[in-house]
């Protein structure tokens, strides 16, 4: 477990910043509610006139009136967002970061198995996704309640559930191409999530592209259908857990085999 | 048996060279020296041993095993001490001394005090504060704390000044005694000839020649420095340098048909002497068409 030690020691920092700036535009973004819901009367109508803007966050089946329709879209955008960013970065660059920064040589000349090497650094990007999501949870579960909301414990447990497992879903994706490349991840990272991100914004906003949604881990994020169903949808979440294995089974492929330059 | 053996060893990159069918044998006990000019293939040679990059053809053996599937336990008998060393920034030299210890799952805690005392290295400071010869320190520690049977260094002492150059092997020279193998390459021939048994010398990716020390000193080739001459006229001349009023050659033919030659010409001094390594070095590096 040395690796993973020395992973969420060197990650601390990161964690720190990202779970912070995170909770505090959420905390925000909660606190501003009670204010716009008493204004909500023409704000609904003007949301639900937007178009083609409307539709693309789903705002069209949602009742922005209620906490959680208004939590499912503000919030959904900024946690999918944050969170799908900072597992991008974490996912990435636990392979690519070694051979930027050459310290891959150092790693590698050690009495260690390269698939032991992977596995603990996996471990340590969940474990990292963990905490952040632990964190996010406590301090907007707080900002709710200070609001005196009483939401749906067990559609917005989803909803927490939904952007977690699409953070999984996108580090493993990252951490799969983070096995391919030699530097300059951080770019690709951040290019991985907001193309998920658009992909799902274009899937809402025409029913030909309605397939995107199975190749983008915010297919089952979307807040409407959450609340609405009161469930994930399960093919959508299916179709994720195999891009996501897909992507590990990959950076193991290639990382066994891999010249370290 | 063998530290290291390696038969047939290829590794090409694409169009770049890497290393050809290079044939390696260092004995166990032995400090062996690994020569060639930068871009040589010694690192590479390197890094395929260790298993950093897999060979493209060949084989090679450490201690008797196949260094592809064996690389864990292979490594954990090795100190290995790259030439760029690098280390996670914003580490301490401390964490980084204790964290390649934990990866060899040994308690290293004396011994690198010790190491590090000698070599003046302090702990405490961060590794982006440092400079390279204060990197190639925290490098050799970590290759060294863990006591292990075969040292693998390549390029140990650029960086280093000199007085920690002389503690650098002092420290080798210990572990030789103990009964370790080293094995170091260099562009820098008298440190070689100065404290390793054998070497080889690489050149263009392939392996020229290996053997003692003493007897690559001692190839045929002579150094030969004449005065009151400025040219000379003799097969197996070559490196032939004009000098304040004389010249200075290596010769590799017949001591005769030299003599014979010398004593028709005008020399007023004459020196025949062993060429040191460095010589030999030039000799063998010399291109065929020069």
């Amino acid at each position: 477990m040395t690796i993973l030690k020395h992973e969420l020691k060197t990650g601390r920092n990161q964690l720190i910043i990202w779970a912070a700036a995170v909770s505090f535009l959420l905390v925000i973004c909660v606190l501003i509610y009670p204010e716009m819901s008493s204004q909500m009367g023409e704000i609904s109508d003007t949301f639900a006139q937007m178009g083609g803007f409307t539709q693309a966050f789903g705002m069209d089946k949602v009742n922005f009136g209620e906490f959680l329709g208004f939590f499912g879209v503000e919030c959904g955008n900024i946690l999918g967002l944050g969170g799908a960013f900072f597992a991008a970065l974490i996912g990435i660059s636990a392979l690519a970061k070694e051979e930027k920064e050459h310290t891959a040589e150092f790693l590698l000349t050690h009495p260690i198995s390269r698939s032991k090497i992977l596995t603990e650094k996996l471990l340590a990007v969940v474990v990292q996704l963990v905490i952040f999501n632990a964190a996010v949870i406590a301090v907007t579960g707080a900002a709710i309640l200070i609001i005196g909301e009483e939401p749906d414990t067990k559609t917005l447990a989803l909803l927490y559930l939904s952007y977690f497992l699409m953070q999984i879903e996108t580090a493993a994706v990252s951490f799969g191409i983070s096995a391919f490349l030699k530097r300059g991840a951080i770019g690709v990272g951040i290019g991985i999530s907001a193309v998920f991100y658009f992909m799902n914004i274009i899937s809402n906003l025409t029913e030909n592209a309605e397939i995107l949604k199975y190749f983008t881990p915010f297919g089952y994020t979307d807040s409407a259908d959450i609340i609405v169903d009161n469930s994930i949808d399960p093919g959508y979440l299916a179709a994720g857990a195999g891009i996501a294995f897909a992507g590990i089974v990959c950076s193991y492929v290639k990382y066994l085999k891999k010249d370290i330059s | 048996m063998e530290a290291i053996k390696a038969i047939g060893l290829t590794k090409s990159y694409g169009k770049s060279r890497g290393i050809i069918d290079v044939d390696l044998s260092v004995e166990k006990g032995d400090f062996f020296g690994f020569i060639g000019p930068n871009g040589a293939g010694k690192s590479t040679t390197i890094r395929t041993l260790l298993g950093l990059i897999s060979p493209t053809s060949g084989t090679a053996e450490i201690f008797g095993r196949d260094i592809t599937g064996h690389r864990t336990e292979i490594l954990s008998g090795v100190g290995y001490l790259p030439s760029e060393a690098a280390f996670y920034n914003g580490m301490r030299v401390g964490d980084i001394l204790k964290l390649s210890a934990d990866l060899h799952k040994k308690d290293c805690s004396d011994e690198a005090k010790k190491l590090c005392d000698r070599l003046q290295l302090d702990t405490k400071r961060k590794i982006e504060q440092l400079s390279l010869g204060n990197r190639k320190k925290v490098g050799i520690v970590c290759a060294m704390q863990h006591k292990p049977d075969l040292y693998i260094m390549d390029e140990p002492t650029s960086g280093l000044d000199p007085l920690i150059q002389r503690e650098f092997y002092n420290l080798l020279k210990e572990r030789s005694n103990e009964g370790a193998t080293v094995f170091l390459s260099s562009h820098v021939l008298s440190e070689v000839q100065r404290y390793c048994r054998h070497a080889a010398v690489i050149r263009e990716g392939r392996l020229l020649v290996c053997d003692s020390v003493e007897k690559l000193g001692s190839a045929e080739a002579k150094r030969v420095v004449l005065r009151g001459v400025n040219e000379i006229r003799l097969p197996g001349i070559k490196n032939l340098q004009q000098l304040d009023n004389g010249i200075s050659f290596l010769y590799s033919g017949k001591a005769d048909v030299l003599l014979k030659t010398l004593a028709s010409m005008p020399v007023t001094d004459v020196t025949i002497s062993e060429p040191d390594l460095e010589e030999i070095f030039m000799h063998f590096y010399e291109k065929e068409d020069n």
